[in-house]
């Protein structure tokens, strides 16, 4: 018994990636990517707001946060809805304590169903990012391309619609993706996705239907990985959050800029007995010269590239 | 399929022949950063999927490659910072992938062993002539890319076939980090030539510790601390080994830089400890104890 030959062939065995979305940068090299405005560290706070709906199909799987129980599970359908009744409005609080803007990643859903709550969001100017159309249309790879750029089409189409402005930025719901969807999301218009989360300032994404800046969050600094994935503190989130800042802020000394990617979920952090926490992590973010909290957008628009980033046209 | 290894002898850890590392030091201290590449549409081992998610797991695939971008130089900064040289664990694939970060280990005198050609393809299912391949392939990318010759292996992924070790041998590999029922080192029987294990503290690894205990970076960097400090102390009797297994992707975010760095800081900072590699601990081992120890029977 052999493994079929094609699992010792390497046929993307070459220099840089192993695809062609983007070629391999070393944040740490000479010359390295700045703000034009000349923030040092740029802090993104992203906080989605899901719809998950009570009788997912789990295709290809339930997205984290999703229905637990047999049908019907309102345990976990209403402690979902208390973040985008209760919870976000809390949040909404303690960003405009600290004046701070966020990228707020909506489902189509939760557009539709609460147009109250979008208006309450765009009052307070934080910039409503695409995130797809529910919790349980999800992107993945082997879904079929029409099906995708319907997905894409009725969330962008919804948010503009709802919030009568243009939407630049995706956030793919859970995380997930298919090889098609940079591609399609060019071609939508989109102007930058926070799929990624494999840097600590913006690159570019080239496709074949044009270029969209990637604008990495972490997966790692968030209310979901550390609280609830990981069972961590409150106390311990504010510590990795201050740890994480200092060693950004200090790199910004003589690196080039960085930024602070920290996502807060409305039904995770917006709980009365983490609110307070999460104000204070908020407070002790801003202060330092050159520290700047940035929309999306924002970011985009006064990222600069690093000297040694030659994109080869595609 | 057999219910025992039968790689190794039972040594209680009580009244061992007494080893002293270089220069007398009561503990060897190495340092693992698995330099991997993650593969974005690798095939399916008939065995185990490679991504938990459909291909393209971007999440997934993301998030390993934050190391190579940015958390690798992090990394390399506090090892810089207390005079600690890695022993790379390498895909091999990163020598044609990303040169760059090869050279920078290079600059700084690490050594180079393999992890396999990508940490998404698996050993399970492989016939003798394609684990034999692989293992050809990578001591030659290696060498062709660095010059060294590998002495160690840990296999891709931590997938095994049970011949494994028998061939690593044959290769001339001189060390395995594929077991880890010691805390010192311990001749492994192999078909032919000579193969020992290296202790490599898998309980202390950022990945054990991060992803499947969920520690804090803090609770982390106590825990090395630790290991460490209780390590230390029975080297007095006969000289232990200690290795902490990293990650760039994991151990060089800026949350968690810290917490390893204060541990690096603690660990160097005593006498009496060998900061090395795995090739200089496997190597004072041949010629020191080898002998001795493989003939070590307790009945």
């Amino acid at each position: 018994m052999a493994l079929d030959p094609e699992h010792l062939a390497y046929p993307k065995r070459r220099y840089g990636m192993d695809h062609d979305l983007y070629p391999w940068r070393n944040l740490f090299a000479e010359g390295p990517p700045t703000f034009a405005d000349g923030t040092r560290l740029a802090v993104l706070i992203t906080v989605p707001l899901e719809f998950f709906p009570l009788d997912p199909r789990g295709i290809p799987f339930r997205a984290p946060g999703s229905m637990v129980t047999p049908y019907p599970d309102f345990r976990h359908y209403t402690t979902r809805d208390y973040g985008n009744r209760v919870g976000i409005y809390r949040l909404l609080k303690v960003l405009e304590a600290s004046s701070m803007k966020a990228n707020v990643a909506i489902n189509a859903a939760v557009a539709k169903r609460y147009p109250v709550l979008l208006r309450d969001i765009l009052a307070a100017g934080h910039e409503p990012v695409a995130h797809g159309v529910d919790m349980d249309a999800l992107h993945y790879g082997g879904m079929e391309e029409e099906t995708e750029h319907r997905q894409i089409r009725e969330s962008i189409d919804t948010l503009q619609e709802a919030s009568g402005q243009p939407i630049a930025g995706w956030l793919s719901p859970a995380y997930s993706s298919s090889f098609l969807t940079p591609e399609l999301l060019a071609a939508h218009g989109f102007r930058y996705t926070c799929d990624w989360s494999n840097d600590d300032m913006p690159y570019t994404i080239q496709t074949r239907k044009g270029d969209l800046t990637a604008v990495p969050i972490s997966q790692e600094l968030s209310d979901r990985r550390i609280i609830i994935d990981c069972h961590q503190s409150e106390d311990s989130m504010e510590r990795q959050v201050r740890d994480q800042f200092e060693v950004l802020y200090s790199e910004t000394s003589n690196q080039g800029a960085r930024m602070l990617s920290l996502t807060l979920t409305p039904y995770i952090s917006g709980l009365p007995f983490r609110i307070r926490t999460v104000a204070s992590i908020l407070a002790s973010l801003l202060g330092e010269p050159g520290v700047r909290a940035m929309t999306g957008t924002e970011l985009v628009e006064a990222y600069r590239p690093g000297r040694l980033e030659v994109h080869s046209s595609v | 399929m057999v219910s025992d290894p039968e790689r190794y002898a039972f040594w209680p850890y009580r009244d061992r022949p007494r080893i002293r590392w270089k220069n007398g030091a009561r503990l060897a201290f190495w340092v693992a950063p698995n330099i991997e590449f993650y593969e974005y549409d690798p095939p399916r081992n008939p065995q185990r999927t490679p991504w938990p998610r459909p291909n393209p797991d971007v999440s997934g695939y993301s998030m390993r490659d934050y190391g190579n971008r940015v958390g690798h130089y992090r990394m390399m900064e506090a090892m810089d910072r207390y005079g600690v040289r890695g022993s790379v664990s390498l895909s091999v694939a990163m020598c044609q992938h990303h040169p760059e970060i090869i050279e920078s280990c290079l600059e700084r005198q690490w050594e180079f062993f393999s992890h396999g050609i990508y940490n998404t393809r698996y050993c399970y299912g492989m016939d003798e002539e394609q684990e034999k391949a692989i293992i050809q392939d990578a001591i030659n990318t290696v060498r062709e890319a660095t010059g060294q010759t590998i002495a160690g292996w840990l296999a891709p992924a931590l997938t095994h076939t049970e011949r494994t070790f028998d061939l690593l041998a044959a290769a001339g590999i001189r060390y395995t980090c594929d077991l880890f029922q010691d805390d010192q080192p311990q001749p492994i029987r192999v078909r032919e030539g000579r193969l020992i294990s290296m202790p490599y503290s898998l309980e202390v690894n950022d990945v054990i510790c991060y992803n499947s205990y969920l520690m804090s970076p803090r609770h982390y960097g106590d825990i090395l601390k630790r290991q460490f400090d209780q390590l230390y102390l029975e080297g007095e009797d006969s000289g232990t080994v200690m290795c902490i297994p990293l990650h760039a992707y994991l151990v060089g975010h800026p949350h968690r830089i810290a917490a390893f760095a204060d541990a690096l800081r603690h660990i160097t900072c005593h006498q009496d400890v060998w900061v090395t590699t795995a090739a200089e601990i496997s190597d004072y081992y041949y010629a020191n104890y080898y002998d001795t120890f493989s003939q070590l029977s307790y009945s």
